[in-house]
């Protein structure tokens, strides 16, 4: 089993199927990853560098854009990546999405 | 399989004695009353408010008439608003034995309860009596529902419902997916699922809806745990959540309250209409899966990622677990292991199976974990709605 998934072809984040660590490198067909950072069950890592303002797809589907360049091998998450459509957020104190930055 | 016959001609997987508060000032009796019962199919439903609300009026009704409910006891402080003569006659004409107990006409706390001991006593006695016949897939509704979702979820446990789901309609079965909090973003692809045009406009329309409101609140329907869990946005996890929806046509649209005329998949509209009020349209899963059971659900798929517990009170609820490392920490609460797909261990058509197995299991008796644990979370609250129209059911008259 591949420890990342990547639901359509055209995808430029794959997910991770199971826990990965920093340093890890990761083959889908002939492209490969580093992961820059320890990365959780399901979570995402970007496949190739994306640009601020990109629409990031998963399985064909827009998730969000992205609001900073992203590079291939980092995680992608609330950190650099926010809803076309209403905000995520949590008020508990000193939560930090995936205890990620 | 083997069915509670009803009168109305759906057959029931269960025979609950359901007690029913109609205020919150009535709720505490009520459950001291169920509380006698423990570990009997006397289950606990109600409505805090004291101000009337038809939304609130209409699922009550439907919940009393319920195929899985074989006798209502409704337990009533005395002044609060609800139209409880008018909830009494539906469920006397369903041919169900139901009785209106007032707290303050009958002499306060413990003259109450000793009152709705008795006749709950009574009604499970008579309910041995109800003639069970047999049925079959077709006879079912079966709602389904992600809680707790983690980026695991639209990976194995959801798409696996999904499966279970075209094997149910394929099988002659009624089957309705909702959340269309967690359907933003997905509105062109069910758009284009649906049967006919005109339910395709209604589709996007009730989206639209969903989306001015949910941005009136601020706040979607997202929780700090998704995150958690590798979801970083909304559209990211209604693209989980809408896998469980299957491959079938969209028969219809349905809102709270109304019965699947035919065998298909429909989708539940949960967002009030009108301007935006009452707050949250559903504030916790539970709100959700009670008006997927006002709907005829006799069985409730749950799919969770980080591992909710609940079940339901009415209807069994089936817990698909889509992670692997939740599955081991809490197995004890889960039913279905979709996580080994993960892991490479099972095919999400083995899951599928196995999920549309429980579904015949459940419906002939066997219980599912959170009905052992003696889950039975209940929550209604306000909201308020227009009737679907007529483009919502295309094929029904």
């Amino acid at each position: 089993m591949t420890p990342l998934l990547r639901l359509a072809d055209s995808d430029p984040v794959g997910i991770a199927t199971r826990d990965i660590l920093a340093g890890e490198q990761m083959w889908l067909g002939p492209l490969s990853v580093i992961a820059a950072a320890d990365v959780p069950l399901g979570h995402k890592i970007a496949l190739r560098r994306i640009a601020a303002g990109e629409k990031v797809e998963k399985y064909r589907v827009p998730i969000g854009t992205a609001t900073v360049d992203i590079f291939p091998g980092e995680t992608v998450h609330t950190h650099n990546l926010r809803s076309n459509y209403i905000p995520t957020y949590t008020l508990e104190a000193g939560h930090r999405f995936g205890e990620e930055q | 399989m083997r069915g509670y016959l009803r009168s109305d001609g759906r057959k029931g997987i269960r025979n609950v004695v359901a007690v029913a508060y109609l205020v919150e000032c009535a709720r505490h009796v009520a459950h001291e009353i169920a509380a006698e019962f423990r570990g009997q199919p006397v289950h606990v439903i109600g409505f805090p408010g004291c101000y009337p609300n038809p939304y609130a009026n209409r699922m009550m009704r439907q919940l009393c008439t319920h195929p899985n409910v074989g006798a209502v006891l409704l337990v009533s402080l005395g002044c609060e608003g609800f139209d409880k003569r008018g909830l009494r006659e539906v469920i006397a004409e369903s041919g169900r034995p139901v009785d209106l107990v007032g707290i303050q006409t009958t002499g306060g706390t413990r003259s109450t309860i000793r009152h709705g001991v008795d006749w709950v006593g009574g009604a499970l006695t008579d309910l041995e009596e109800t003639p069970r016949v047999p049925m079959t897939a077709a006879d079912l509704v079966v709602g389904t529902i992600c809680g707790g979702s983690d980026a695991t979820s639209g990976l194995t446990a959801n798409p696996a419902m999904g499966l279970a789901f075209d094997t149910l309609i394929a099988a002659g079965g009624r089957a309705i997916f909702e959340e269309t909090g967690e359907l933003i973003g997905l509105n062109q692809f069910m758009a284009d699922r649906a049967e006919t045009p005109a339910l395709a406009r209604e589709i996007v329309a009730c989206m639209d809806k969903t989306e001015a409101y949910y941005r009136t609140l601020g706040h979607g329907s997202f929780a700090a745990g998704n995150a958690d869990g590798g979801l970083t946005t909304i559209e990211e996890k209604s693209l989980g959540a809408y896998a469980k929806s299957g491959h079938s046509p969209i028969a219809g649209l349905l809102k709270p309250g109304d019965i699947p005329p035919r065998t298909g998949l429909y989708l539940l509209d949960v967002i009030p209409d009108g301007e935006v009020r009452f707050g949250f349209p559903n504030i916790n899963d539970n709100a959700e899966i009670a008006e997927l059971i006002a709907c005829g659900s006799q069985i409730i798929l749950f799919a969770t990622g980080r591992g909710s517990v609940v079940g339901s009170a009415i209807s069994p609820v089936i817990k698909v677990c889509a992670n692997p490392q939740t599955f081991r920490r809490m197995s004890e609460d889960m039913d279905v292991d979709a996580g080994r797909v993960l892991e490479g261990r099972a095919t999400l058509a083995d899951v599928g199976a196995e999920i549309f197995a429980l579904i015949e299991e459940v419906a002939d008796g066997a219980l599912t974990k959170s009905e052992e644990l003696l889950h039975q979370e209940f929550i209604l609250t306000y909201k308020s709605f227009t009737p679907i129209g007529p483009s919502c059911l295309p094929g029904v008259r």
